[in-house]
Formats: structure tokens, C-alpha cells, sequence
């Protein structure tokens, strides 16, 4: 154990990508159990429709992150697969809403620390630093921008 | 997981293994960093609330001090398997303890929901050899 940075190399800041990457995978995962479960309003199936559709572009964005950098990585239809498994044994979910807003809080949770720890971070990646910093704070407002619009609709329910 | 949270997991693991008070010499031994360090963030934590610190006895961690280390313990075993099982990482626990500075709590939660972690973790983790003493066994 060390206090060492976290991202001090392109392997670790791969690494923590593709964490990322398998955190968008589980958005997506939940919000097909969700639809597929049925009886669901309008509002809240668009709202999951659009939730998975911004995770599948979060995830294309970081994984071409990932393809810049000088790491190796497993190949992404592998997790892919491996968390499908796991959702489909899985049939313990909490509300649909607070779910999803679990995993907005999460995501943006995610990308926060990330990114204050690539500030904090002296390595030099085999990505520009800056163009790295904007893709990641762009994920981060939609995150934030998901828990307000996830938030609102929990509070016209109530 | 911040720093303090690392602080606390070190000084719970190191009382473990000392059976007792933890040294701040173990303590700064077992993260890496200087004595002084050490005895820095340890006079926070008392400040907190969260350890007693007695002079030339060791630490000791408070009743909520021991929450928060076991619950940093948890996040540290999530991390390492997850890495293990789903990333497939071969050096999951040098890797392990990189990331745990930057995954906090609500995102090792979600980790967890992919993961098959055993029900008695952290008391499964293994305090001398700093790794879940089941994960050690799945590997080998």
C-alpha cells in the first residue's frame, strides 16, 4: 500500500477508463432490464431510452481515449458480455427512478474524481492533456445535467 | 477513497497485525511515506475523533474510526476483484492499491453489483499479506 498518484502513467489512466467504460456498460445493462420489464409510462421509457443512449456515446468517446493511449486493454465485448450475465441473474432492483439516479450520481461521482486527479497528476500521457480534460469534463455535465433531469422528474411524483 | 480513508485501513490492518496499538513507524512503513507524514495525518484523524494517539503506547482506532476503515477495506477488496474478475488484470493488487485513491465508495458500489465478492469480506482480508486472503487462494 501507498500514497502513490493514481494517474501516473498512460496504464493507470487507461485503467481507470475502461472503469468508466464498465460503469456506462451498467447504465445501459439496467436501463434494457428496466424497459424490458415492462410497465413503465411513457415518460420514464423515454427517460432510460435517452439515459442508455448517453451512455453508449460516453462509452464510445472514452473508448477512444483508451485506443490513444499506449496501454493494453481486454477487449471490450468481453466485459460486455460478463455484465449482461450478471443482470440477467440479477432481479433485485430498486425503484426504476432511484436507480437511475443512483446511476447518474454515480457516473458523475466517477468523472469528479477522475478529473481532480488527472489535475493533480505531473505525468505526461501520450494524449494531450488538455483535449483528455475536456472530453472528460463534457461526460461530467451530462452526469450532472442526468441527476438534475432524473431529480425534477422525482419531484413532479411525488 | 481519500487519503485519510487509506490512513485508516493502514492503521486498522497494522493493529490487526500487531495485535494492539499501531506504531506510527508501521503505519508510515506499510503507505510508504515518511514518519512525519505519519504522525501528521494520525494527529488529524485524533482531531477527528476518529483514533487515540498515545505517546510511545502506538494508535488506536475509536469505535468510528473502526467503521471507516472496514468500510475502506470493503472498497479496497471491491477494487481488487473487480480488477481480477472483470478486467482480467494480472497485477490486481499493485493496481489495486493505484486506483483506490480515486474510486470512492458510491463507485465501488456499483462495482460491486458485477462482481462476486464473499459474504464475510473485509474479515476475509488478510492483514500481513495486505490482500483478500480468498481472492489469494481463487488465484493461485
Amino acid at each position: 500500500m501507498s500514497l502513490q498518484s493514481p494517474v501516473g502513467s498512460d496504464h493507470q489512466l487507461a485503467r481507470l477508463l475502461q472503469i468508466g467504460i464498465v460503469l456506462e456498460e451498467v447504465v445501459e445493462a439496467r436501463a434494457v432490464k428496466h424497459t424490458e420489464a415492462g410497465s413503465l409510462d411513457e415518460e420514464v421509457r423515454a427517460l432510460l431510452e435517452d439515459a442508455s443512449a448517453e451512455s453508449a456515446d460516453h462509452r464510445s468517446q472514452l473508448d477512444a481515449l483508451v485506443d490513444e493511449l499506449n496501454a493494453e486493454t481486454i477487449p471490450f465485448d468481453e466485459i460486455q458480455s460478463l455484465v449482461e450475465t450478471q443482470y440477467e441473474s440479477d432481479d433485485e432492483f430498486d425503484g426504476v427512478l432511484y436507480d437511475q439516479l443512483c446511476n447518474e450520481e454515480t457516473a458523475y461521482k466517477f468523472y469528479d474524481d477522475l478529473i481532480e486527479a488527472i489535475e493533480h497528476s505531473d505525468a505526461e500521457f501520450s494524449i494531450d492533456r488538455d483535449r483528455l480534460l475536456a472530453v472528460l469534463r463534457e461526460i461530467r455535465a451530462a452526469e450532472e445535467a442526468g441527476v438534475e433531469e432524473v431529480t425534477r422528474l422525482m419531484e413532479r411524483r411525488e | 477513497m481519500n487519503t485519510a480513508n487509506q490512513y485508516l485501513k493502514t492503521i486498522y490492518l497494522v493493529q490487526e497485525i500487531e495485535d494492539g496499538p499501531a506504531s506510527t513507524g508501521a503505519i508510515a512503513e506499510m503507505l510508504d511515506v515518511s514518519p512525519a507524514s505519519a504522525n501528521e495525518m494520525v494527529g488529524k484523524l485524533e482531531a477527528k475523533e476518529l483514533c487515540a494517539h498515545e505517546k510511545y503506547k502506538g494508535v488506536e482506532l475509536t469505535d468510528e474510526g473502526i467503521l471507516r476503515a472496514r468500510d475502506a477495506l470493503q472498497n479496497y477488496c471491491i477494487i481488487e476483484r473487480f480488477l481480477y474478475g472483470v478486467l482480467d488484470v494480472e497485477e490486481f493488487r499493485a493496481e489495486a492499491k493505484q486506483l483506490e485513491p480515486v474510486i470512492d465508495e458510491t463507485v465501488a458500489e456499483r462495482l460491486d453489483t458485477i462482481i462476486d465478492r464473499e459474504p464475510q469480506c473485509p474479515d476475509c482480508f488478510h492483514a500481513e499479506a495486505d490482500a483478500c486472503a480468498l481472492l489469494e487462494t481463487d488465484a493461485d
